[in-house]
């Protein structure tokens, strides 16, 4: 009997987007998206509530907020040390790295050929075991976390970039070169353009990675702060609503970082025909 | 690749152990500084370099140090021994493989329901990107303690983890691969009266199947990251992950470079498989390049 409610919400949270799935405009589209997620959060609340699930296996949504109000300095110290500290200063150090490099590259065929095999082979490794080895050589603080973010974010952006500086056809190269451009007005005015829809595609594909990088390089050792080592300890302590909060600060902040890049895509490469719409 | 291509890679490959050496004499010369310092005597460079290339716990292991690590850990045991790399692989593989089978059921299973249901379409997928932007691995470590709090243990919640991280490259590929069949094709089938699960049987997933194989090669590079960092809270003692972390914990880094050597390996032989599986398909299907 108790399962009714829950059954009864589901259905008509389902119904509902059936019939508003129909209209299918842009408002329409958000809300059924909406009306999904509360569905899931309201459905949460109920399992564990009627079948009283003991907090140390899932805590309730409600409970998780309560944490979140009431550790918001904590939340926030630890939101500086990992996210801003570790991972964005890793993330823009790697990226600019492997653009430079990208560049450097894009002028000798022979490296080209060498490198982007092996900086293939390289971006399909599970290189968050590298941070073991970066603590030991870094210390403790964020700085280790920002190397394991610029060595993870590295090659994605760095396959992708010398793929795009490669992206310009035989025509338009055949142009500059009539217009007798030299080499730094050819990368300027043209390749480099050419090249941005595939580097935002890097760049968007390592936001979650410098993220997933900063913490998990700490659970390796961390000073007394940040999201990893406060995961890593509220879970000692059975603290799950905690851990919760931290994972919603994760999964806002992760949202908010590929959301900043993907409008910043939106503003450089609004030539693109997959900007189009 | 292209035979073209081997002597470029190769001189790449060679100055990146060029570089290791050196990186790795300097790293571990201040070790060796300090210990003649203390014993008062000087170490010219002709002793430095050689002492420097076989410590017990190099700051950076030099190459052959840790081919002589991989070697030992995969040929000097015997397999089902503890300290064997094979057996640790074993481990790490078998959650690895069983979480890519959930995930990669649960990708097409959501790809092809998200295909025919206009409102599933709407609802799932923007929350199934939104899931992407969780740092899932950030969060491994407590799913595995609280699955153990729960009495789950062993291969399930490494496999969930493997399984959340391998959904999502599986699902974006699919629904595209099943979204592929033009206008053209959809009416030809309706010309024939065929009904959905016909449609989907012998049009959408025959013409999905390029997109499925690039798919799993992403997928099971990322099931195989999800299992390592599911083994390293504290507790797991077996696997490429707990490897790391013991090795970490006791400044063995000879060992955890061999863990690393061995991950990547295993990492090179699941996407080459699953590519080799792909050209067989393909070929069999004709649609081969």
């Amino acid at each position: 009997m108790s399962a009714l409610p829950i059954i009864g919400v589901w259905l008509g949270g389902w119904a509902v987007n059936i019939w508003l799935s129909r209209f299918d405009t842009r408002a329409s589209r958000t809300l059924v998206a909406v009306i999904f997620g509360a569905t899931i959060i309201a459905l949460w609340e109920m399992i564990v509530r009627i079948y009283a699930i003991p907090t140390v296996i899932l805590p309730a949504p409600s409970q998780i907020a309560a944490s979140f109000a009431a550790n918001g300095s904590i939340l926030w110290t630890d939101f500086v040390q990992t996210i801003l500290k570790g991972a964005l200063t890793g993330w823009l150090i790697g990226a600019g790295a492997a653009i430079l490099t990208a560049i450097a590259i894009d002028r000798s065929p022979f490296l080209q050929r060498g490198l982007l095999p092996i900086g293939n082979f390289v971006a399909a490794l599970p290189i968050v075991g590298i941070a073991p080895i970066l603590v030991m050589w870094f210390g403790f603080d964020w700085q280790s976390k920002a190397a394991v973010v610029v060595v993870m974010v590295f090659f994605p952006i760095l396959v992708n970039m010398v793929a795009g500086l490669r992206a310009t056809d035989a025509m338009q190269r055949d142009l500059m070169a009539s217009w007798a451009a030299p080499y730094g007005a050819s990368l300027w005015k043209l390749r480099l353009p050419a090249a941005m829809p595939f580097l935002f595609n890097g760049l968007k594909i390592t936001t979650t990675l410098a993220l997933i990088g900063a913490i998990v390089a700490e659970f390796f050792g961390s000073p007394t702060r940040g999201m990893g080592f406060r995961i890593s300890t509220a879970v000692g302590r059975l603290d799950l609503p905690l851990v919760w909060a931290e994972i919603v600060v994760a999964a806002l902040a992760g949202t908010l970082f590929y959301g900043l890049v993907a409008a910043l895509e939106k503003k450089v490469t609004f030539w693109h025909p997959s900007q189009r719409r | 690749m292209r035979r073209a291509d081997l002597v470029p890679i190769l001189t790449v490959l060679l100055v990146i152990v060029a570089v290791w050496y050196l990186g790795a004499i300097r790293m571990n010369a201040t070790w060796e500084r300090d210990q003649a310092a203390r014993a008062g005597t000087e170490v010219t460079w002709s002793q430095l370099i050689p002492l420097t290339l076989t410590q017990d716990r190099p700051v950076l292991p030099a190459p052959h140090q840790v081919a002589v690590g991989l070697w030992e850990g995969v040929a000097g045991q015997a397999i089902t021994s503890r300290r064997s790399l094979v057996w640790h692989a074993w481990v790490t593989l078998s959650a690895t493989l069983a979480g890519f089978a959930i995930g990669t059921a649960a990708g097409i299973l959501l790809a092809v329901g998200i295909v025919h249901s206009r409102s599933m379409d709407q609802s799932v997928m923007p929350w199934a990107v939104a899931s992407q932007t969780v740092p899932i691995l950030a969060i491994a470590p407590m799913v595995i303690v609280v699955m153990a709090s729960a009495g789950v243990t062993g291969l399930l919640p490494k496999a969930i983890i493997a399984a959340w991280l391998s959904f999502f490259p599986v699902l974006v590929g699919m629904v595209k691969g099943l979204r592929t069949p033009d206008a053209m094709q959809m009416d030809l089938m309706r010309s024939w009266s065929a009904g959905r699960p016909q449609v989907l049987a012998r049009l959408r997933l025959p013409s999905s199947l390029p997109y499925l194989f690039a798919s799993l090669k992403v997928a099971i590079a990322a099931a195989l990251v999800g299992t390592i960092v599911a083994e390293l809270p504290s507790g797991a003692t077996a696997g490429l992950g707990a490897r790391l972390l013991s090795g970490s914990y006791y400044g063995q880094t000879v060992q955890i470079w061999s863990a690393l050597f061995m991950a990547a390996i295993l990492a090179g032989l699941l996407v080459a498989l699953i590519g080799l599986i792909e050209r067989r398909v393909l070929a069999r299907m004709g649609l081969a390049a």
